[in-house]
């Protein structure tokens, strides 16, 4: 699988290709700045890439609007972003264009090394990888009298982790239950939610992450 | 603001200095006939679009005008005379226009121009004419242009009152910020001490344990590994906290208006955002602006029980204006402890103010002002 990557800090930029490369990746670019990822993205059209929001020159959200305008050019183009931080509003902006393929996650994950890769592949192939703390900043503003409040606490656990972007079976897999579990929960939650459920992963994902953006009422 | 270095005040200029300063005020006075001709014909046009840019550009030569006699009035008392003007304001036309006129110096100069160019005038003129006539000419001349350069401080330099009071301003604002400072810093070096340092330095004891196991014991290297892993992750988590405390990186990178629009999305209540702002403020008033929006936003969250809020933004060339509003249960106080009198303190280092409207039922209104220009957005 092709992958550019963009991160200025050398230290960890290294590190990345080396992590990527191991894991049989074919990084065919490594940049450090916003303008050079913007040509790299758009010349190399690579499987996925991952980018560190934070990037010369500005040193602010150059990352990020690269990855925008590359996606707005190259609708689909798989882009996992990476950052220091988490903001909501940035999360809101990449979900925007509407089509899959989108990631956001701490830094801190890289540490986690095969969820990390899972995450890149789940990009690469037009999922989502929407880091925890975007999801659990999303779910708190449904309280009280949100329909989310009348889920379980287990369908709860198996909606953040759809929000994120795993698969039923990944789902399954972290919470010790059988797929079939995992299942009846989702269709409890559509139901309660009132979503259409969508025989697509993605669609569904997105149909989740879209709910729990919407301004409420 | 640029802190220009305190320069001793002149010495008072010897008596061949005054007879050259004595000439350029003459010379000066003929420039305030043709000024006051100007300002009469701008006030005149008025009436036309062509008055207002004229008019403004006559204050601002009357300014410069002004500037020049205090110079020369202060060269003649030894002294140095301050200037009177508050700082000045972006904005169309009109804004500007209204801002000069509603401002006494404005009018205070004009009231000083027209007393130069007649008493003014005759003073200096007998000033110049008494230097020949020693010995009267010795004494006289001098005291007539220290009357003069009196008159001039009186009416177009600073008011006493006026000074005295801003003295005492700013020295209680200077001071809060000051405690303010040191109590920030102080909290940062605990939350660093307490937190972060604490995770690297267990961190550090688990890999350098695991160091030592992984030949003899493997699997209790991996699980210390594992350890040293959490650890990392929570320091980084506290330092995130931190930073965030100090200087939100989405306030960097999007200014105030993306900021708030970041608050507001964190709240647990649909918080409508009305932000307009064509430029940045400074980076310091962006920030205090920031976490005023932020406490009284999680103050409505604790105790207002509203249904939703709301946040307005605008800067009307002078001050920024921001006001959070709810629609929950009103009532709210000021108490000494609470966040929004620190919020408070800290706006005064700006001249900002904080007021709030919460009657008891709601709503309840948070206004804050900060008096500040703005700096056009580059590309």
């Amino acid at each position: 699988m092709r992958v550019v990557l963009a991160e200025d800090l050398a230290l960890l930029r290294d590190g990345m290709i080396r992590l990527l490369t191991a894991y049989d990746f074919d990084v065919v670019d490594a940049v450090d700045n916003g303008p050079s990822l913007l040509r790299a993205l758009t010349q190399h059209r690579p499987d996925v890439a991952v980018v560190d929001v934070r990037l010369p020159p500005t040193f602010t959200d150059e990352g990020l609007r690269a990855a925008l305008a590359a996606r707005a050019e190259i609708p689909g183009l798989p882009v996992l972003v990476v950052s220091q931080y988490v903001e909501q509003l940035y999360a809101k902006e990449l979900l925007s264009q509407g089509t899959g393929g989108v990631g956001y996650l701490l830094k801190d994950r890289i540490s986690d090394v095969a969820q990390f890769v899972d995450a890149i592949r789940r990009v690469a192939a037009g999922g989502t990888a929407m880091d925890p703390e975007v999801i659990s900043q999303l779910l708190s503003r449904h309280q009280d009298s949100s329909p989310v409040s009348t889920l379980t606490p287990r369908e709860r656990e198996v909606l953040s982790h759809m929000a994120e972007g795993r698969s039923n079976a990944a789902i399954a897999g972290k919470m010790f239950i059988t797929e079939k579990a995992v299942g009846k929960h989702t269709n409890a939650i559509f139901g309660k939610l009132n979503l259409e459920q969508s025989e697509d992963d993605n669609r569904r994902v997105l149909a989740v992450l879209a709910y729990l953006e919407a301004p409420r009422s | 603001m640029t802190e220009t270095a305190r320069l001793p005040p002149p010495r008072p200029s010897s008596r061949w200095g005054l007879v050259g300063i004595v000439l350029a005020l003459l010379a000066l006075r003929i420039l305030g006939f043709v000024l006051i001709a100007f300002l009469i014909v701008s006030i005149s046009l008025l009436v036309i679009w062509i008055g207002l840019p004229l008019l403004l550009a006559m204050l601002a030569t009357l300014r410069g005008f002004a500037r020049v006699h205090r110079r020369l009035a202060g060269q003649v008392l030894g002294t140095v005379i301050p200037e009177p003007y508050p700082a000045g304001v972006t904005g169309g036309l009109f804004v500007r226009l209204r801002f000069r006129l509603s401002d006494r110096a404005t009018w205070r100069d004009l009231a000083w121009l027209l007393e130069v160019q007649t008493i003014g005038f005759a003073v200096q003129l007998a000033a110049l004419i008494a230097f020949p006539f020693l010995p009267l000419g010795w004494w006289g001349s001098p005291l007539l242009l220290r009357t003069d350069a009196a008159t001039t401080r009186l009416l177009a330099g600073p008011q006493d009152a006026q000074l005295q009071q801003r003295i005492g301003e700013l020295e209680t604002s200077r001071a809060d910020s000051v405690d303010h400072s040191a109590a920030e810093l102080r909290r940062i070096e605990r939350d660093l001490h307490d937190g972060a340092q604490a995770q690297l330095v267990a961190l550090a004891m688990n890999l350098g344990l695991a160091e030592e196991l992984v030949e003899r014991d493997p699997k209790a290297a991996a699980a210390l590994i594992g350890e040293a892993r959490q650890s990392s992750t929570t320091a980084l988590a506290d330092l995130r906290l931190l930073v965030r405390g100090i200087h939100p990186p989405v306030l960097a990178d999007r200014g105030l208006a993306g900021g708030v629009s970041a608050l507001a999305l964190a709240h647990p209540r649909p918080v409508e955002v009305d932000a307009q702002l064509d430029g940045r403020p400074p980076a310091p008033v962006e920030s205090a602006v920031y976490f005023s929006v932020a406490e009284a936003l999680t103050n409505s969250a604790k105790y207002s029980a509203a249904q939703n809020a709301w946040i307005w933004l605008r800067h009307d060339g002078s001050t920024l204006t921001a006001m959070v509003g709810d629609n929950g249960v009103g009532g709210a106080q000021l108490t000494p402890e609470g966040g929004l009198v620190g919020i408070e303190r800290r706006l005064s280092a700006f001249d900002g103010t904080m007021s709030m409207a919460s009657p008891l039922g709601g709503p309840t209104i948070v206004t804050i002002k900060v008096p500040c220009a703005l700096q056009q957005a580059t590309g």
